[in-house]
This record gives C-alpha cells, structure tokens and sequence, in this order.
C-alpha cells in the first residue's frame, strides 16, 4: 500500500507542476530554473539519515559527501537566484 | 504528538511553500518573494529533516553543512553574471551526485527490499547522469578542457545503446541479490557516470539551452527516485515539481528551434550540407556611418546573441539604447526564447545592465510589428535571424526567428563572415537592406556612442 501511496503523490505533484509552471515569462526563464533547482537541493533532508545514522564508515562518508553537496545546491542556488532576481528592475526603478 | 507526526506535518508546510514560491516566481513582480517563500519552506524541510528518527551522530551532518554553505555562498555570491549558465550547470551537478550518494547510502541501512533497492538504484543511475552530463555542459560552456562543438563519432548511437543496455543488465544483476557489498553496484555507479559524459558530449553549444533545462529536470527526477528509496514524501513532492518544471523548459526551448527532443539529443546538428550556396555582396558601414542612420531613427531594436555574452557588450548595449532613447527614438530589445546559452540567458544579461524589463519583448510580439521598425540591430546573434528557416531546402527549415530582415535597416555586428553553429549561411548577412559592422561588438558600439557626445 505504501508504494501505491507513494505514486499516488508523484502522479499529483508532476500535474501540479505542469499547472504552476505553464505560462511563464521569458525573462523569468534562468530564475525559475536555478530557483526550482535549489528545490532539487531537497536530497538534503534525505542525506541526514545515512550522515547520521553511523550504519557503517561507508553509509556515514556517502551521507557527508551527499549532505556537503546537497547544501551547496541549496543555498548556492537560492542566493544566485536572488542576486538575478534582485538586478530585474522596472521602469518605475524600484527593484523587484 | 510524536516527532515524526510533527516532522510530516513540517512537510507539508513546506511542499506549500514550494508551491507557491513556484508559482510567484512565474511574475517578475511577485518573483523574488516567490524565491523567499521557496527558501523558507527549504529551511522547515531541512530542520524536519534533522529530527529524522535513527540519526545518532551530528557531528558529519554540521560538518557537510558548514562547509556546503561556504562553498554555495561564496560561488553565488563572486560569480560574474555572464558565467551564469555555467553556475546553473555545476548546482545542477552537485544536486544530482548528492542524488546519487543518498541512494548509494540507503543500501546500506540493513535490510534492503527490492522495492527500495530498485528505487535507490534509479536514484543513483539519474543523479550519475545529471552529475557528469553537468559536468560536460560546464566545460562546453566554458570551454575548459573540450570544445563547445558537437562531437560526435561513428558508432556513437550503438556504443550508447551498448552502455545503457550493460547498465540496466547490472541492475536488474544488483536487485536479484541487493547488498551494498555487491560488485554489480560499482558496476552500475561507474556506468551511469560514463552515460552522462556520453550524453551530453554529441550535443552542442547552442543546444546548450535544452540540456541545462533538460538536466534541470533531472535532478528533480533523481531527488525524486532518492524520496522513494528512503520513504521522504518531501523528496517525492518537491523533486517532481523540480522535474516538470525543467520539462516545460525543455519542451520551450525545443519548440523555439522546431526540433524534437530526440533530434537535439542524437544529432549533431551542423553535419548538414547547405544545398545551395548563397550569391550577393556583402555590404560593410563604418562606425560613423552607422551613427548618421541611428541618429535618424525614430525606432530602434537591439537583437542580441550569445555574441553579446562572449563580448560582454551588455553594458555598451543599454548605454547606447539610453542615448538613443534621449535622442527620441523608441527602442526594445527582442529577444529569441533560445538566444545565449541557457534559457533566458538574455534577460538576466540585459537586466544587469539596468535595462527595464517592460523593454523586453519577445519573439512573437517583435515580428508582427517589424516592419515599422527603421533599424534592427543584431548583437552576435546568427541562427536566431536566419532567413533560411524559411525556407523548404534549408536545414533549419522551421524554426521561428525573429524576422530582422524585413525591418527597413539592420545592422549586424559581427567579428567576421563565419557561419553561425548550425554551420548554415546567413542570407540576412547578403540582404538589400542589410549592413554589416564588422569587429567586436563592444567596441562598435562604444564607438558609435562617441559619436553621439
């Protein structure tokens, strides 16, 4: 049942995510990719468990590496998306 | 109320907030708090994440998190903007090996079902991929150590096909008998790091727009195999939203060059012999020249290209369209959805430069009005203005372009006569009503900015 479940909540998120992203501007194009891509970053809260876990030598230094580049993703990509986002200014010169 | 029920709770908040951080950063208004809200609800995942029940030992977790924060600060914070697809690439990459060491490292949490075993084995064959595929995109883009052309050698499909059917023969070897202990696994780790290289190599550099929002979605896709594998619904929601996102991209960028995702995946492109060949004269303008006709415009429509990129002229560009505005003319800057290196590589160019975004217009807007247009001037772009696309025996017959040539004068700034990526001919470049400002584009146009003071 678990696995059913599972898909379930796949099969909505990917239609939600056709819906959010269908019409989106040009010029926001590069900021939506590099922000949905921190989102991608979430492996993160899946890496803690075998960084933590201290299973085995191996499980911990896979889990380390995972969690380092994991947060690399994550907080890279939200500060590189701000930074874009901070420089699109509207006419009226107040920045957005 | 036990930890776990408040740790899924924390989740949902989050997958909301992720949702609706998506779904502002859909409005150049509302993006930025899109953003905000996105990274918020990033921060309750990861501290839900942390109360996970069986972490013993804190010590590694803060470890990899320091030294990722540093690592992700200081690259988003030093990196120049026109290095930006570069950046996007190398995050891309990093999401999909943390990917691939989260499946990696579930096999190791005792006893393994075959269910999980499967899971996590997609979570380490698509985070592999995205991995080294990024990996290739970066050094396309920045041209370290390959060429950013397409390479491609005969028999490539069949030792593809080779690698992939020996990557599926190794997994289903690795669940019949799922232990971390196993050689299959390497076997299979090793392949799909050797699939992404492959991947990406036959593919070039002005495709680049395509892969990048292609191996965008795969990160969310292995993000998402990793949440199946360790049971996280978080993973499963946010990694999917990631992957439809960067399919929907895909799916823009390719309709923008009317080709197929398999045909920029397995062609390389360019082979293509042009039919015929293309007679006229080339007409060169001096920078003075070009002045006298931009002085007279009353509407004018900057074109830019990855040439503008390469030549950093973004700057120059906005400048000289300040002044041509002062000078009384109406200018906006057209912009082609597959223009630069990634998509929407020009407008995070333009607007650095402090260009207005209302000044922006796409291509579909541009060309129903072109023709009132008194002077079009391209900035390195080729293959998005090329005529040719119109025609039946041309090999870029179909794509849109934005129709520069029927605009009363263009200008093409360009460093020489070469042909664009698509290795096809520019009749735009032989055109009635076209002249052609040879050198590099940042030069021209600071020349031609002189003029006016």
């Amino acid at each position: 049942m678990e696995v059913v479940f599972l898909t379930f909540i796949l099969v909505l998120s990917v239609f939600l995510g056709f819906e959010l992203i269908s019409k989106v501007p040009a010029t926001l194009h590069t900021p939506l990719m590099s922000g949905a891509n921190a989102i991608s970053g979430i492996t993160l809260a899946g890496a803690f468990l075998s960084a933590g876990a201290m299973n085995s030598q191996m499980a911990t230094i896979l889990g380390t590496v995972a969690v380092t580049f994991a947060t690399i993703n994550v907080v890279g990509g939200y500060l590189v998306t701000d930074r874009m986002l901070s420089m699109f200014k509207s006419k009226s010169g107040d920045s957005k | 109320m036990s930890i776990d029920l408040i740790a899924n709770l924390s989740y949902i908040v989050a997958a909301i907030l992720f949702i609706f951080g998506l779904k502002m950063l859909g409005h150049p208004n509302t993006a930025r708090r899109g953003n905000g809200f996105s990274a918020l609800g990033m921060f309750i995942a990861v501290v839900a994440g942390l109360t996970a029940e069986g972490i013993v030992s804190y010590e590694y977790i803060l470890g990899g998190i320091i030294v990722g924060s540093i690592i992700g600060t200081l690259a988003a914070r030093l990196v120049a903007m026109t290095v930006m697809p570069e950046m996007v690439a190398l995050f891309n990459g990093s999401g999909g090996i943390a990917s691939l060491l989260v499946g990696w490292g579930t096999l190791y949490s005792g006893d393994v079902g075959t269910f999980t075993a499967i899971t996590a084995l997609l979570a380490i064959l698509i985070g592999g991929v995205t991995f080294t595929g990024s990996l290739i995109a970066y050094c396309k883009l920045s041209e370290t150590f390959i060429s950013s052309g397409a390479l491609v050698f005969t028999g490539q499909r069949v030792v593809n096909s080779l690698l992939l059917i020996g990557m599926i023969a190794s997994a289903v070897m690795f669940c019949m008998n799922p232990s971390p202990d196993s050689q299959w696994l390497y076997v299979v780790v090793g392949l799909a790091l050797v699939l992404g290289i492959m991947a990406v190599i036959p593919i070039g550099g002005a495709d680049m727009p395509v892969v990048i929002s292609l191996l965008n979605s795969y990160s969310g896709i292995a993000a998402c195999a990793a949440g199946f594998a360790i049971n996280n619904n978080i993973l499963i929601v946010a990694g999917s939203l990631v992957g439809a996102a960067g399919i929907i991209l895909t799916n823009i960028m390719c309709k923008a060059m009317n080709r197929s995702l398999a045909n920029v995946l397995f062609s390389g492109f360019g082979s293509v012999k042009q039919s015929k060949a293309i007679e006229g004269e080339v007409k060169p303008i001096s920078v003075e020249d070009a002045y006298y006709v931009l002085e007279a415009a009353s509407n004018v429509c900057f074109v830019p290209g990855y040439g503008m990129a390469a030549a950093q002229a973004q700057h120059v560009v906005k400048e000289l369209g300040q002044i041509l505005e002062a000078n009384g003319a109406e200018v906006s800057y057209a912009i082609h959805p597959v223009a630069g290196r990634m998509p929407g590589h020009m407008n995070v160019l333009l607007a650095e430069a402090d260009v207005p975004y209302e000044q922006l217009v796409e291509m579909d807007d541009i060309n129903p009005r072109i023709e009132n247009v008194d002077v079009a001037i391209v900035i390195g772009a080729n293959d998005v203005v090329n005529p040719s696309s119109r025609e039946e025996d041309s090999p870029m017959y179909g794509m849109p372009i934005i129709n520069v040539d029927k605009a009363r004068t263009v200008f093409v700034l360009k460093r020489s006569m070469a042909s664009g990526f698509a290795g096809v001919d520019n009749p735009l470049f032989f055109g009635e009503n076209t002249r052609m400002l040879f050198g590099d584009a940042k030069e021209s146009i600071s020349g031609v900015i002189s003029q006016f003071g």
